[in-house]
């Protein structure tokens, strides 16, 4: 009985995510293997090798992983599978994408979104937006789920020097190519990652206006979340959501703005530690879950905090 | 090219889940219910996709109770041409879902599949994937916007680094995303003409499927609760909660 977990990175740096699933993965009480598929990957695993508690590395590299896409690499891990009980990947879109696919190809059940992980066998997962938790028992052979990584504290990487060994097998795919990315580039924390997060909703009105939101953010060292009006109206991009269907944070501190508080965006931020609300509607449902309202005005309120921080 | 689309009938999106008080599941009595919001993303875009001519027939199916036609009927209304349900009384997961989906696509043949991204309910976000797999088809999840060539489809994904672009050889898998388009009012006429559109009706059994489930729910229960804070009057008052309370800030 082993678990295996698969690395999401960019072939440059491991996700932070993948410290988070070595602790969560603890819970299940196997020995944990990684696997880093891509190419020219063995700097990544390199650096997956000295996290705590891992116990090897699977390095998958061949020209045909670059882009890492699911249609072969739900096959090379189809062929590694009998190895393990249970096989693991964050909730992001790269693991959301890749790990229902391996799923039908071991015709198990995935378990989505694993937020606690009670034995080998039985785990909670949120439903309905995150307005029930339900306790699953998973009868599968071979358990495959992704994990919400906000849920679970990290491991240490801390020098510790996993032995990293070569996988050989190659599976083209002759089914889709990767033609671009257009990546948003940010010097602020990751969102899902960050500390403090502060975001904005329809609130804002404009593009423009959410100048002031990132002028916040530097000050906090905060990264900067939306919700689903503020980015379907343009103010800012995709990835910068926040929600049932956007990402999912747990920072120490939220500051809401300009946001009233649907079941959607909660089912996305209602984990964090301290919540900030401001919106000039006393009666926004953002403060029935805030720790701190403030009923006013955020174009009056934004620039006084920017001053005094 | 033939499009299939696939349809979920779920609790309406602005509906607060109850759980019944043994804890063994939530409770649908008298909930209103609605099509999964995704899955009229993916009508719409199957629908668009006709009225330029890169799609000529739209069949919608949907995998539940007898009710379930309320969904097919809206889909139909909609624009979509015929439907089919599978019907079973059944609680399905997405591998049995998946596998079920299969067989429709085994004897309807189509060139695309469009599909929800993730129900609102289950929120699994698996079953177009796990379909794709099952028929050997490339899948462009988490779509944002379609582009139909003559044998291929350029899927730009919403993804958390921003964007992210495929080419699948057809036949091929698109499950869908918010920003793809907003689905349209129904018009009254429509209504009218859908209810001449024919609907086949096929029982689960007579598929002689063997379905597993193995994902058993023990318990369901209301998540950790928020007590509401307090309202702070201030600037200067929020921050020096922020410090000296919550001690978030240094
Ligand atoms: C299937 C589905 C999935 C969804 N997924 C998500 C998701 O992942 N994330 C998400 O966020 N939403 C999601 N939504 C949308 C969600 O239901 C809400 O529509 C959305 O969250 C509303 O965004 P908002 O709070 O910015 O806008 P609004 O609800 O319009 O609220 C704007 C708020 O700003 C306040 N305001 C306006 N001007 C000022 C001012 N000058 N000063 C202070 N306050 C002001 C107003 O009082 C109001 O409360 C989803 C919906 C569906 C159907
Ligand atoms: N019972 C069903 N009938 C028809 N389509 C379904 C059914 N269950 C799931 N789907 C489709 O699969 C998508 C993803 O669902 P899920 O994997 O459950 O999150 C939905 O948006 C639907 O398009």
């Amino acid at each position: 009985m082993k678990t295996l977990i698969i690395v999401e990175h960019d072939h440059v740096q491991l996700m932070p995510s993948i410290a988070h699933l070595v602790y969560a993965a603890k819970n299940i009480g196997y020995p944990i293997a990684l696997l880093v598929i891509g190419s020219n990957c063995q700097s990544v695993a390199k650096s997956a090798a000295v996290i705590d508690n891992v116990s090897e590395v699977i390095c998958a590299d061949a020209s045909v992983y670059e882009h890492q896409l699911p249609e072969n690499s739900a096959l090379l891990i189809q062929a590694l599978s009998h190895d393990y009980s249970h096989i693991l990947v964050a909730s992001s879109t790269f693991g959301k994408n890749l790990m229902p696919r391996v799923a039908a190809l071991l015709s198990v059940d995935q378990i989505s979104d694993v937020i606690a992980i009670q034995n080998e066998s039985i785990f909670k997962r949120p439903i309905y937006a995150g307005n029930a938790i339900a306790t699953i028992k998973s009868h599968a052979q071979i358990k495959v789920m992704t994990v919400r990584s906000t849920a679970f504290e990290s491991v240490a990487m801390s020098g510790h020097q996993a032995p990293i060994v070569t996988c050989d097998i190659v599976h083209d795919n002759n089914l889709s190519r990767f033609i671009k990315a257009e990546n948003a580039a940010s010097d602020r924390p990751e969102l899902t990652a960050a500390r403090v997060v502060v975001s904005g909703g329809r609130g804002l009105a404009n593009a423009d206006n959410f100048q002031l939101l990132y002028q916040l953010a530097d000050k906090l060292n905060a990264a900067v979340g939306a919700s689903r009006a503020a980015v379907d109206a343009g103010f800012v991009p995709n990835d910068m959501q926040v929600g049932q269907t956007g990402k999912i944070v747990a920072p120490d501190l939220y500051i809401a703005v300009g946001i009233s508080g649907a079941i959607q965006h909660l089912a996305g931020m209602k984990d964090s530690k301290v919540i900030v609300a401001i919106n000039k509607d006393a009666d926004a449902p953002i403060f029935k879950i805030a720790d701190y309202g403030l009923s006013q005005d955020l174009f009056e309120v934004l620039p006084e905090l920017i001053a005094k921080l | 090219m033939k499009a299939l689309v696939t349809v979920k009938r779920v609790i309406d999106y602005n509906v607060k889940v109850r759980i019944k008080p043994d804890g063994s599941d939530v409770d649908l009595t008298h909930v209103k219910m609605a099509m999964n919001p995704f899955c009229e993303i993916a009508i719409e875009e199957a629908v668009r996709l006709k009225e330029k001519g890169v799609i000529s027939e739209i069949i919608v199916v949907s995998i539940g109770a007898q009710v379930v036609q309320e969904q097919l009927r809206a889909a139909l209304a909609m624009g979509a041409d015929r439907g089919i349900l599978i019907q079973t009384d059944q609680t399905l997961g997405s591998f049995s879902t998946a596998k079920i989906l299969k067989t429709v696509v085994e004897s309807e043949n189509p060139n695309l599949i469009i599909m929800g991204k993730q129900s609102i309910d289950s929120d699994n976000n698996q079953t177009g994937q796990m379909l794709a797999a099952l028929l050997g088809w490339g899948q462009g999840t988490f779509a944002s916007e379609l582009t139909v060539h003559a044998d291929t489809i350029s899927v730009t994904r919403e993804v958390d680094g921003g964007l992210s672009t495929v080419e699948l050889n057809l036949p091929a898998l698109v499950t869908v995303d918010l920003r793809l388009n907003t689905p349209r009012y129904v018009s009254v006429p429509n209504i009218m003409k859908a209810k001449r559109k024919t609907i086949d009706i096929t029982a689960l059994e007579t598929l002689n499927l063997s379905l597993v489930e193995n994902n058993e729910i023990l318990s369901v229960e209301s998540p950790p609760t928020r007590q509401a804070g307090i309202q702070v009057k201030t600037v200067d008052e929020l921050l020096d909660k922020l410090k000296n309370e919550a001690k978030v800030l240094s």
